[in-house]
């Protein structure tokens, strides 16, 4: 058993918001992080059979799709999932060994692959499924926030976030403190009602995904059609109405 | 609660970065590679650069697993065994290039036209051209014929530019995008940026796609349409907006030949033309004087509907008048295309009134004064702030053309071309509609250069390349009868008609980066065996020598007697030219380049320097001086800073000069690629204010244009509602002029040169049974993978590995098909297996799978039970190449009548259930894979990164 940091939640709550209404699915922030993380933190990401049948690797970031409702109101959904970490992390209290931690400074949950003993009970513990254990390696990992990036003093300050928000083609990822309500991300998920993933859990995730907008069936005050479908169309009338029309040019 | 350990979060990401361009895609964004130890650590966008912003994607992110794929090819391979066997035998390079000299330099000196060259997705077509013109075949072409160049000659005949990457919409300003068949790429980054701001800016967006994935899925509206019906779509947009008066006739009058006459005298030579001055300037009639006037003259107030007398007794009427007459014909109302298109009228009404509240009630207006073509000078610029972009999804069926030209018609009439919100031109575009030149190869001598570039735009019958009896004169059967404007060529039928000999047999099959035995053909089973197959009287292969270029263990490899192992793009120099299709923005023109940011590790060589050894060999004149010396002794990097087209004009627009201190135009500079290097690999200058929109009709940016050498000259680019070149073939048919079609051709050619845009249904849907084959069977191309063709890639194939086969649940439901359940999709052509997966986003009467998944077993060095061979699956193998038997006996290509293009989104099938999955099921049509000689075998574990993980 692990605790959680003696002022849990933390003050400072590093984490993502994602953009359900732009986000098209493209994987481009699975990729990516699968890329900075190949070589990073917690390297390798070790792939089983990557020229086989089954070819299965470690990926912190998955995009799931799927749709939702019918008709008119069904939507596809792309869904991109990580650690949310949480305030009240399961994965860290239920882990034997005290390598699943939560960093009192920022909220970020981590692994100590120091004292992970590989027993997985911290994905089993773990909900939302974002925990991934190396079989190579015997060790779990999960996403560090690029905790090899936010921090680094050798990068430009605009480089300093998730590899995945560096990345996103449509600017779906934001990274900052949800801790403070003045930071833009908090503002956004004020702004824009961002929520919880599966708030029965009661894991308090830091992370937040964005609704998507509603969408516009009509187009501001533009009329549902540009004349009376009844009424019979005479072209001969107009074109009487263009041989009037004399042009300037 | 224990200490928690210390992390180390500030180790550099790598001992040096470098500035290229990317190739995991067509995008061509710029990249910033992070090199460690010599290895790549990591890939990412360049912030500065003007294509991507600093973003990159999946398949960007993707590229350490193609530098470092085990499928890269090793040494240059000699075959050793039967084509499609894949036993080959690693050679020297000198023992290559010796082959190949004496295999091309026979050809070049007897009849240069057995050399079929044929490029992939070649990003070096300005190189890969100019050598086809240089060894004297007019058989040259890259893939747009397959891809999308329905697209392009469309947008060319009609308004000097095309979807495609030849422009886009104006993100910044539009308040209302259209987009029609785009699932991914064309360009893939850009739109996906592009797509947020409309969001955040709350601009209305409408997805008309049979598929609602990527794009269409974050759409404000999805408009689920049946394939290929798109261009009734857009006739009954077209129909609603003229039945209501709400088109820009201001516009119109001035930027397009609306005006224009047009002669009115059937079955004599000129009807059908533009009635034109003695000085042969096109005529309108000025309704405030009641004469006829120049079309360019501006002291006039044109006319657009009525009929007039022409001094030689004939009539003439302007073509607003034609065009109004054909979009309001009864069957163009929306009720009347409903049922067809599966779009309610409500829905097509209400767009309509959608795109003309938004272009004429919220026109914006820009605070840029700005002068047009005849010296008027406006004092703010105005926009229409509707938007469109469409790729294959309308261009790959035999309708292609006229429902792409549909579309540009649709965005002249609602005054929205290079407007503020508009669709805008990215320079060197706009260019005169169509653009010059016209093709060459008419003529072919032994051991002479073509005498121009074999790819062009014609004009009219006389610039087609037939004999006498109309018979072509390319092996593809560009610029034939057959396909009169086949701007990109025909790559899909290449392999099939040098097979049977028709026009002609020929010796040699060049091709690079051109999976022909996979995805960039269809029939591919049918190709595979025609690659493969023997003259049975001689026993000579029918297509008798086949090299191919291409950088990784494909299937296209296991039928080449020679193959030129090629570098991956971070190995190699490459030129993004403006020459080429342009990157950039509509404000600011842009090029690229490639430079090797690694060293390869293997005995491979960069295409584009192989090519110009094997020049050099060949002593082709433009690769070698009077001497017989090379005349770019340093390869591709060289040809490409010191090459020129024109005095002063050359691949790259950047740092020309001999200080490097000229843009456009300039002295070669020898130094030039230094120059870019040190610039992050590419260059870009803001068009001025004054030049930045009505480019063209716009005073300023025609002058910039043709400073640049984007131009000849700065003349204004008329807009073509009617596209008179067109006409010309159909007066041929009709037995006017000096060229004339066979008479087994003329119905076909007067029914498809319509100048105006005509919608028929595609031609595999009229020429099957409906009822045997009810469903449209379309791919769309997965974000992650498309244009990498990433089986090869560790990563990507973790993504897609498999590609099922969707289909709405209520189609499912009728057939008694579940999901998973394995099926069988066939068409008139043949059949193959997949795995049905139900969903409720797709067109009802379409099943789709993603494309370029499925490969050979054994190809890309998966192993033999890699689900990319056991589950996956290519609908290409259910498309023929050739229509069913028409009338006559004859099958004509399975492509539009106009440019040739691929129609591979025309396909019809049905699903057949299977029951229990039997196992035995032949995986037909795959054939087995071959094996790459000399590499080890392939990693079952990948470990790639741990070594640059720091000690802790």
């Amino acid at each position: 058993m692990t605790q959680l940091p003696d002022r849990a939640p933390t003050a400072k709550k590093l984490g993502l918001v994602i953009d359900l209404d732009i986000c098209v699915g493209c994987h481009a922030c699975a990729v990516n992080c699968k890329e900075w993380n190949s070589g990073g933190f917690a390297a390798p990401l070790t792939d089983f059979n990557p020229y086989g049948a089954d070819p299965a690797g470690v990926w912190f970031n998955r995009v799931h799709t799927f749709e939702a409702g019918e008709g008119l109101g069904g939507r596809t959904v792309h869904f991109p999932k990580s650690c949310l970490h949480c305030d009240d992390a399961p994965c860290v209290t239920v882990c034997p060994t005290g390598a699943s931690y939560k960093r009192a400074a920022d909220g970020i949950v981590l692994v100590d692959e120091a004292k992970c003993i590989g027993c997985k009970l911290c994905a089993w513990a773990c909900p939302y499924g974002a925990r991934e254990y190396d079989v190579g390696e015997g060790v779990m990992k999960k996403c560090t926030l690029c905790i090899d990036r936010i921090y680094n003093e050798t990068m430009a300050e605009v480089d300093r976030v998730p590899a995945c928000v560096s990345t996103c083609p449509a600017s779906a990822r934001h990274f900052g403190d949800l801790g403070d309500p003045t930071s833009a991300v908090s503002k956004l998920v004020a702004e824009r009602g961002g929520y919880d993933l599966m708030p029965e859990q009661a894991t308090k995730p830091v992370n937040k995904y964005l609704p998507p907008r509603p969408r516009q069936t009509g187009c501001g005050s533009a009329p549902a059609a540009l004349r009376d479908d009844a009424a019979p169309l005479a072209p001969e009338g107009l074109f009487l109405k263009w041989v009037d029309r004399l042009l300037s040019r | 609660m224990s200490a928690e350990p210390l992390i180390a979060t500030s180790t550099p990401v790598g001992d040096e970065a470098k500035f290229t361009t990317c190739y995991m895609c067509a995008c061509r964004c710029g990249i910033k590679v992070h090199l460690k130890d010599g290895k790549v650590r990591y890939i990412e966008g360049n912030r500065d650069h003007p294509v991507n912003r600093g973003v990159l994607c999946a398949k960007g992110s993707a590229g350490i697993m193609t530098q470092y794929a085990p499928s890269r090819l090793r040494k240059p391979l000699k075959r050793v065994g039967p084509r499609g066997a894949g036993e080959f035998q690693e050679i020297e390079w000198d023992e290559a290039l010796g082959i190949a000299t004496e295999w091309l330099g026979r050809i070049r000196t007897t009849d240069p036209k057995q050399l079929a060259f044929f490029t992939g997705r070649d990003q070096s077509q300005a190189l890969t051209s100019w050598w086809a013109s240089e060894f004297g075949t007019p058989n040259y072409a890259a893939h747009g014929g397959f891809c999308s160049v329905n697209m392009a000659a469309a947008g060319m005949y009609s308004i000097g530019g095309s979807f495609w990457e030849f422009g886009e919409p104006d993100f910044e300003h539009t308040r209302y995008f259209m987009l029609f068949g785009v699932a991914e790429d064309h360009a893939s980054n850009p739109l996906k940026i592009g797509i947020n701001k409309l969001r955040q800016r709350g601009a209305k967006f409408v997805s008309v796609n049979p598929v609602r994935t990527g794009y269409s899925a974050v759409a404000d509206q999805w408009l689920g349409i049946r394939p290929g019906t798109d261009g009734l779509l857009v006739f009954a947009l077209i129909h609603e907006l003229l039945a209501a008066d709400k088109v820009d006739f201001d516009y119109l009058a001035r930027y397009t030949n609306a005006p224009w006459l047009v002669i009115d005298a059937p079955g004599k030579a000129g009807h059908g033309l533009f009635a034109r001055s003695a000085d042969g300037r096109p005529l309108l009639w000025d309704g405030a004087e009641q004469r006829l006037a120049s079309a360019m003259d501006t002291a006039v107030r044109p006319a657009l509907v009525g009929r007039f007398a022409l001094p030689n007794g004939s009539e003439a009427v302007p073509v607003f008048e034609l065009l109004a007459r054909r979009f309001l014909a009864p069957e163009y109302a929306p009720a009347a295309v409903a049922a067809r298109t599966g779009v309610p009228a409500a829905t097509i009404r209400a767009i309509a009134a959608e795109l003309a509240h938004v272009a004429f009630e919220q026109s914006i207006v820009l605070d840029i004064p700005w002068t047009d073509w005849a010296g008027r000078k406006h004092a703010t610029t105005v926009g229409r702030p509707v938007s469109f972009h469409a790729m294959r999804g309308i261009s790959a069926h035999a309708n292609g053309f006229h429902t792409c030209r549909a579309l540009h018609v649709l965005q002249m009439l609602l005054g929205s071309i290079d407007v503020p919100g508009g669709w805008r031109y990215k320079p060197p575009y706009p260019r005169q509609a169509p653009p010059g030149p016209k093709p060459s190869g008419k003529t072919v001598a032994a051991g002479r250069p073509l005498g121009g570039p074999p790819l062009g735009y014609p004009l009219g019958p006389e610039d087609l390349l037939v004999d006498d009896t109309g018979r072509a004169l390319r092996i593809d059967k560009a610029y034939s009868w057959e396909a009169p404007l086949a701007a990109h060529g025909l790559m899909h039928l290449v392999i099939a008609n040098a097979w049977k000999g028709d026009p002609y047999p020929i010796d040699t099959l060049f091709m690079f980066m051109a999976n022909m035995s996979w995805n960039s053909a269809m029939n591919t089973e049918g190709t595979r065996a025609m690659l493969a197959d023997r003259d049975p009287a001689t026993g000579e292969y029918k297509i008798p020598r086949i090299i191919y270029a291409d950088a990784f263990w494909s299937e296209m490899v296991a039928y080449a007697d020679l193959v030129l192992p090629d570098t991956t793009y971070l190995e190699r120099h490459d030129c993004i030219s403006i020459l080429d299709r342009p990157i950039g923005s509509p404000d600011a023109p842009a090029d690229a380049i490639r430079h090797p940011v690694i060293k390869p590790d293997r005995d491979v060589r960069p295409f584009q320097d192989v090519l110009i050894e094997l020049g050099v060999r060949l002593k082709l004149p433009g690769l070698v001086d009077a001497a017989g010396h090379a005349r770019y002794p340093g390869g591709y990097a060289d040809y490409m800073a010191r090459h020129e087209r024109a005095p002063g004009v050359g691949l790259l627009a950047g740092w020309r000069g001999s200080a490097g201190d000229k843009t456009g135009r300039g002295a070669a500079n020898p130094r030039q690629i230094e120059a870019y290097i040190a610039n992050q690999g590419f260059w870009t200058q803001p068009i001025p204010d004054e030049a930045k929109y009505y480019k063209h009709a716009n005073l300023s940016y025609l002058a910039y244009a043709a400073s640049m050498g984007f131009v000849g000259e700065p003349k204004p680019v008329v807009l073509q509602l009617y596209a008179e070149p067109l006409q010309r073939f159909r007066l041929a048919a009709d037995g006017h002029g000096p060229v004339t079609p066979p008479a087994a051709e003329r119905a076909r050619i007067r029914t498809y040169f319509d100048p105006l845009p005509i919608w028929y249904p595609p031609f595999e849907e009229a020429a099957v049974d409906g009822a045997a084959f009810p469903l449209h069977a379309i791919t769309q191309r997965p974000m992650a993978v498309y244009h990498s063709w990433g089986g090869h890639n560790a990563w990507q194939r973790q993504i897609h590995g498999e590609n099922p086969l969707y289909m709405h649940r209520d189609t499912a439901r009728r057939l008694g098909i579940a999901d998973g359940d394995w099926v069988w999709i066939v068409s008139h052509h043949a059949r193959v297996k997949a795995r049905a997966r139900l969903m409720t986003g797709v067109n009802p009467d379409t099943v789709w799978t993603w494309n370029a998944i499925g490969r050979a077993p054994g190809a890309a060095r998966l192993s033999p039970d890699a689900p990319e061979a056991t589950r996956g699956f290519l609908l290409n193998h259910l498309i023929s190449e050739l229509l069913p038997v028409q009338d006559g006996g004859y099958r004509y290509a399975n492509a539009d009548p106009v440019t040739g293009q691929a129609a591979w989104y025309d396909l019809r099938v049905r699903i057949e259930r299977i029951g229990a999955l039997d196992t035995a099921v032949d995986l037909r049509p795959l054939t087995p894979g071959p094996q790459m000689p000399g590499a080890e075998a392939p990693p079952t574990r990948l470990r790639y990164g741990a070594e640059f993980r720091e000690a802790p």
